[in-house]
């Protein structure tokens, strides 16, 4: 018999809600399969399991609080099924995991905060309703209106549960012909942030970390990203607004096939040694709107072809955005990109996020006069930065991988 | 299509993308990007949903021209009608 347990899905993460499983006693379930949808700050996230088996049975009600590791649920394995020490592990699909022989000994932080990139500045002073992706998603399916919801969450967040609360009670905004008694003043302008600060605190813990784990080595490159556009809006102007690529999943293709290159920068330092990944499971830094950042992974991102990544990165930003995000996606990035190009920003280096070994920064793409074949003219490039840890490769391996990135941008036909 | 069924398309569409944005405080005359903090991703998802809306396909060239409501209004009613 194996357990199920609650997985812990960010460093900060104490304890997530369980709001529904997708499974009952009985039923079959396979490794990758998401058996139950949890709440965490970080959102709705869809939890997948590491073993094949039948559900012999569920211990905890939709709605209850479950601390991480707590057992929520038994599955009967099949025979000759892996070991069941791990039920929740992230497993994407058949495909192995990072080969970790032992566990990280510090506590992994995965992948779901900020790396060396502040918290979009917008939302955490505008006075806006403090609502989880989830429960705005819940609030949409009730028709709840959010500002008539009393949030029972740290510093009167908004909850899944606040929200059918208040769907209970009549808080439709249309259909409620007073407020409900619940309902909630205006929340003052001057109430402390307090899922910033949580994401804050997130983001200091692991960064902290890594500058004091970490030796960290950096490097940075300019590459020329005129054949590269060009051949992107040539492809993109023959294609329907649903089918066009962006020039950052452009990348973020050539980054994905120069670490196959490069293998010291993809995977993650299992305590004193470092454990490479046979798969590049891009991490991929996502502002959301209201602040915060995540970084999910892109599976298999080198294994994809350019149409493809595409679709999952927009997918995954969606998701990131609207709160259902997979477990699998939150924990196992084997290395990350950051982008702050959107921002105005010509280059980046970020503070490397542990377990991880390597973070890549990427620029704005802009145009400045560029010597070619002895002329100066104008083209577009981008700054391509690496921060690495050093315990695990040298500037010579560094310099090597974002050569390698400028050397495919310069066959993007390849990508 | 009227100028104000396809600025209300316009609303519906920058509300699809950034559903926590306050689109009343809109200054139609400025780029919404900034105003609304929007990214190349949200970008392409804004121009999809008004593919969807309205069932004009907006070339990549032309994402400058809708850059303000007052312009996308603009350049919108001149292609649904064409």
């Amino acid at each position: 018999m194996i357990e199920f347990t609650m997985p812990i899905l960010g460093a900060d993460m104490e304890a997530g809600t369980l709001i529904e499983w997708r499974r009952k006693p009985g039923e079959r379930i396979s490794r990758g399969e998401v058996i139950a949808e949890v709440e965490t700050e970080k959102g709705l996230i869809e939890v997948e399991v590491f073993a094949s088996g039948v559900v012999e049975k569920l211990l905890i009600e939709p709605g209850a609080k479950v601390p991480v590791g707590a057992v929520m649920a038994l599955i009967r394995e099949d025979a000759g099924a892996p070991p069941p020490n791990v039920t929740a592990l992230p497993v994407a699909g058949p495909v192995p995991a990072v080969p970790l022989a032992s566990p990280p000994a510090a506590p992994c932080v995965p992948a779901s905060i900020a790396v060396g990139a502040p918290a979009t500045p917008a939302a955490a002073a505008s006075g806006r309703v403090r609502a989880s992706p989830a429960a705005r998603r819940r609030a949409a399916d009730l028709g709840v209106d959010l500002a008539v919801v009393l949030g029972t969450g740290s510093d009167g967040a908004i909850g899944v549960a606040d929200v059918e609360r208040a769907a209970a009670l009549g808080g439709k905004a249309a259909a409620a012909p007073q407020p409900a008694p619940t309902a909630a003043p205006q929340r003052p302008a001057t109430a402390p942030p307090s899922h910033a600060d949580a994401i804050r605190r997130t983001i200091a813990a692991a960064m902290a970390r890594s500058k004091r784990e970490i030796p960290h080595y950096y490097l940075a490159t300019t590459i020329d990203m005129q054949r590269a556009l060009v051949w992107l809006e040539a492809r993109n102007a023959a294609r329907p607004v649903t089918a066009r690529v962006l020039s950052g999943a452009l990348l973020l293709k050539a980054v994905a096939l120069a670490l196959r290159d490069v293998r010291e920068l993809n995977g993650v330092w299992a305590g004193d040694r470092f454990a490479p990944s046979p798969d590049v499971h891009l991490g991929v830094a996502i502002a959301l709107r209201g602040g915060g950042l995540v970084a999910p992974a892109l599976h298999h991102a080198d294994r994809l072809d350019l149409d493809e990544l595409m679709r999952r990165f927009r997918d995954l930003v969606a998701r990131a955005r609207t709160g259902t995000l997979r477990s699998s996606e939150l924990s196992q990035p084997t290395v990350t990109v950051t982008s702050l190009g959107e921002q105005g920003v010509e280059s980046v280096f970020g503070v490397i996020y542990p377990p991880q070994v390597a973070i890549v920064g990427l620029g704005r793409i802009v145009e400045r006069p560029w010597s070619v074949d002895g002329a100066v003219v104008p083209r577009s490039v981008v700054t391509a930065t690496l921060s690495a840890d050093h315990r695990v490769s040298d500037g010579h391996r560094g310099a090597r991988f974002l050569a390698t990135v400028d050397r495919l941008l310069q066959a993007p036909e390849g990508l | 299509m009227t100028r104000d069924e396809i600025r209300a398309a316009v609303l519906r569409a920058l509300g699809d993308v950034a559903p926590e944005a306050d689109l009343a405080r809109l200054d139609p005359r400025a780029a919404f990007r900034d105003q609304l903090d929007l990214d190349s991703m949200d970008v392409l998802n804004f121009v999809t949903v008004l593919h969807d809306a309205l069932g004009v396909d907006v070339p990549e060239s032309d994402y400058s021209k809708l850059a303000t409501l007052d312009a996308a209004v603009e350049y919108l009613a001149a292609r649904v009608r064409a």
